[in-house]
């Protein structure tokens, strides 16, 4: 009996060394290329202004990952943010441009249309039940990006200048600025803020753990009285609603509202997660990875900036590291079960 | 030429925090039929997977016809002559049977594929297991079971194969599809070829082995002659003790009809069936595989919608359209499929626990953990589930365990009426008990309890009332006072037959 209780106990231990490398591992990443990048550009890269830049780059891609992450959670998939979040930016832009003002209206107006957008999504997908999310929110992400190109003529609207500076702050507004420092950016606390919230959501509340279940079993999940239609339709409204929260934060980062501006945002908020250990199979993934998972992403666009490198080379740089992320979790997890192994003997 | 085809000295096989295989060791003679048995969790897929090379063991060696071999992948286990057929058929069901035979090894021409060769081999197999029929050019996800099965052995068979493992391989089969198999098993053994036959099912064992070898916790119990075993001694080997009672049945108190339901019709699949369970009772339902008990199960709980009919719970009529609503009704239903329907299998323990209550173990939108801890702890001690931890990952357990995990999630959303439907299915001895106890239990408590089972003794054991189905039709319905209440008008009605 004693026996068996060291055991669990040595388990226990293992598990929770697991959760610290599970957390960490992207966390290491992270320090790594921070401190590769201090060693390349030491009089550019670790200056306080450039750090809250990489926070204000990060924020867009942060706000769309936290969706993206209950989706992949549900062993789904949204591919629709990135449109999701322009739409919402140039609905907001059109409103302008025909004399609304009002900010709380802007906002409120540009949030309803993701949010709607999302519910689209998770009805398609659990009402007409087809087959995969990847069909609904793909087709989804054209009819978006169609209807931005639609109501804003396929033109740049820009912002500057149109009397919504207070709209702008928002994404644009660094606060806590005194003598030297250059304030931390309104949008990053805001990503804290949200994250805050998502980290009670998804480890606290019952629908947070409902999210889990659906993504491993629908149909247990089902027949113990979880309705997991409607759980997979609010995890795609969320995923709509930040979408357009990210839109609003363009609103002041870009100053201008285009179409086309979303084109990576989908692939960027996937390869955050995945980064963070976000798993296609569902079932995995936290918030706070997601975080390391979009300011690594930050980071290497900023560094590569800084050092002069053009898109093209970014593009090769970033897939490699997710490819290389996901290469790492895969071994992480061969050497903890052989470590596991080695224990028991 | 050696004495054995295959043996296995002394192997020991670790994982992840525990020692799969002790010092195991197996020797299967030509042309012999040799049962292996054990409780879930004995370490029989362990040896299996060491003998087919899918698992290198840490210690020990394997012998093929006495020479010394190692296996590190499947590939060479197979050219050494060993095949398995699978409980869960590796079948690729949309290619065609001949596909499937020569999978991985396609006999080529050139640089193209020979499927007159592979046909004729494919057919040429076929035929040694009697089964001509099956048209090799057919796509395989068109066959039955059965037949699947055997393109699984025709696979072993056009290997060659000295020896040829069959993990349970009668689990999902009726009762002709078995006696066929049996068949095409003996052809074998007239063939030389020997086979490991891993069954649950005592009465196959002795039907069919010549020596049967028991594993417990990983290690070799015995190896004898089937002849001189006795059931009582490979079952007391199997559990490491003697069972006095395989249904320990107790009796609650009979109470008012707590579940009725009233000419349910689900087009196609059940024809106005009406039946009553008592509170204070086991209410079993009999019949054939495919007689609608399933169905009825699903639809009084609401997984499938009905077309017509009415239940009622406690004596008011009730409206069912999903699973929530009767588990708002207090029902609880286990399912057959625990894996598929029951469990979420990547998760952990704790919240498999809670899955069917997560309100009750929430203050407002938040869970409340300490509640979940306390209950947990208490659901592992009363219904003996081992796991090292809560947060265990319910893969990880046996079939026995999992089960008492469904049961605790039931048992955690204090429903009143529960429905087990074949709760005994592929767990095994030990495990079966302890099952039988929580009904028990729950009957004395005064609870409601319905049992879809096909083990007649267990029916007749276990059962205070039967209701016995054909074809999505109720025919019988008998009480345990009645005279009706034995196996054979039991299995009269079940084929359809009028009892007096």
């Amino acid at each position: 009996m004693s026996n068996m209780k060291t055991e669990a106990n040595a388990i226990k231990k293992d598990s929770t060394i697991k959760t610290i490398l599970q957390k960490m591992g992207s966390i290491i990443a992270l320090l790594i290329l921070i401190i590769v990048f201090c060693i390349a550009l030491p009089d550019k890269f670790p200056r306080i202004a450039n750090v809250m830049n990489i926070l204000k780059q990060a924020s867009i891609n942060c706000l769309i990952s936290s969706g993206m992450l209950c989706a992949l959670i549900t062993a789904g998939i949204d591919l629709s943010v990135g449109s999701n979040c322009v739409l919402c930016t140039c609905t907001i832009a059109v409103l302008v441009q025909h004399g609304v003002k009002n900010p709380a209206l802007l906002i409120l107006v540009g949030l309803c249309v993701s949010t709607l957008a999302g519910f689209i999504n998770g009805t398609l997908l659990t009402r007409l039940d087809l087959p995969h999310p990847f069909v609904s929110t793909m087709g989804m992400k054209n009819v978006l990006l169609g209807l931005a190109l639609v109501i804003t003529g396929s033109k740049s609207i820009g912002f500057t200048n149109t009397g919504v500076d207070s709209l702008m702050w928002i994404g644009s507004a660094s606060i806590f600025k005194s003598g030297s420092f250059p304030g931390i950016p309104f949008s990053f606390i805001l990503v804290l803020c949200v994250f805050f919230l998502f980290n009670i959501f998804l480890r606290k509340t019952a629908l947070g753990r409902k999210i889990y279940c659906c993504g491993g079993n629908p149909e247990a999940a089902r027949l113990s009285g979880i309705p997991s239609k409607n759980v997979l339709t609010f995890v795609y409204t969320l995923s709509g609603f930040m979408a357009g929260m990210a839109g609003i934060i363009c609103v002041g980062r870009l100053a201008s509202a285009n179409a086309n501006a979303g084109a990576t945002y989908d692939n960027d908020a996937i390869a955050a997660c995945v980064i963070g250990g976000a798993s296609f199979t569902g079932g995995k993934g936290t918030i706070w990875g997601t975080l390391t998972g979009a300011l690594i992403m930050a980071v290497i666009r900023n560094g590569l900036n800084l050092l002069g490198a053009q898109n093209d080379i970014q593009y090769i740089v970033i897939g490699s590291v997710i490819i290389l992320a996901v290469t790492v979790d895969v071994f992480r997890n061969k050497m903890e079960a052989k470590a596991r192994k080695m224990a028991a003997q | 030429m050696s004495e054995y085809v295959v043996e296995l000295k002394n192997i020991t096989k670790r994982f992840p925090g525990v020692v799969a295989m002790r010092n195991m060791s197996i020797a299967i003679r030509p042309g012999e039929i040799h049962g292996l048995i054990g409780e879930n969790g004995a370490g029989k897929s362990t040896l299996i997977k060491v003998l087919t090379g899918v698992h290198i063991p840490e210690e020990g060696d394997i012998f093929v016809d006495g020479e010394k071999k190692v296996f590190r992948n499947p590939v060479q286990a197979r050219e050494a002559g060993i095949a398995c057929v699978y409980q869960e058929l590796n079948i690729v069901r949309q290619l065609s049977v001949v596909d499937n035979v020569f999978m991985g090894r396609a006999i080529k021409k050139g640089l193209l594929l020979d499927y007159p060769k592979m046909e004729a081999e494919a057919t040429a197999a076929l035929t040694t297991l009697g089964h001509p029929e099956i048209d090799v050019k057919k796509e395989c996800g068109k066959l039955g079971i059965g037949q699947q099965q055997m393109v699984e052995i025709a696979k072993a068979v056009s290997l060659d194969a000295k020896l040829i493992i069959m993990d349970e391989p009668t689990s999902s089969l009726g009762k002709e599809e078995i006696e066929q198999l049996m068949e095409t098993v003996r052809s074998l053994k007239k063939k030389g070829v020997a086979i490991l036959f891993v069954s649950h099912k005592l009465e196959e064992l002795f039907e069919l082995c010549d020596r049967v070898t028991v594993m417990r916790d990983g290690e070799h119990i015995l190896t004898e002659d089937i002849e001189t075993m006795t059931e009582e001694r490979l079952i007391a080997a199997m559990v490491g003790r003697t069972l006095d009672n395989l249904y320990p049945k107790e009796f609650g108190e009979k109470g008012d009809v707590w579940l009725e339901a009233k000419g349910i019709n689900e087009a196609g699949v059940l024809h106005d069936v009406s039946f009553r369970a008592h509170a204070g009772q086991i209410t079993c339902f009999a019949g054939l595989v495919g007689a609608g008990r399933t169905e009825t199960m699903r639809a009084v709980f609401g997984a499938d919608p009905i077309d017509s009919g009415e239940i009622f719970v406690k004596g008011k009529k009730v409206t069912i359209k999903k699973p929530a609503d009767a588990i708002k009704n207090g029902i609880g239903f286990l399912t057959e499929d625990r894996k598929g329907q029951g469990l979420v299998l990547s998760l952990g323990v704790r919240t498999n626990l809670i899955l069917a209550n997560m309100k009750g173990f929430s203050k407002g939108p938040f869970l409340d953990d300490a509640l979940i801890e306390k209950t947990g702890q208490e659901n592992v001690a009363s219904l003996k589930i081992k796991t090292p931890s809560l947060d265990e990952v319910t893969a990880q357990l046996s079939g026995g365990n999992q089960q008492k995990v469904v049961i605790g999630k039931w048992v955690n959303t204090n429903a009143d009426i529960l429905i087990f439907d074949e709760p005994t299915r592929g767990i095994d001895v030990g495990a079966k008990i302890e099952v039988y106890n929580v009904m028990n239990q729950m009957v004395k408590e005064g609870k409601c309890v319905i049992m879809v089972s096909s083990e007649l003794p267990e029916v007749l054991s276990m059962s205070d009332h039967v209701v016995v189905m054909r074809g999505g039709r109720v025919m019988a319905d008998i009480d345990r006072g009645s005279e009706h209440f034995n196996s054979e008008d039991i299995m009269k009605a079940a084929w359809g037959g009028e009892l007096d």
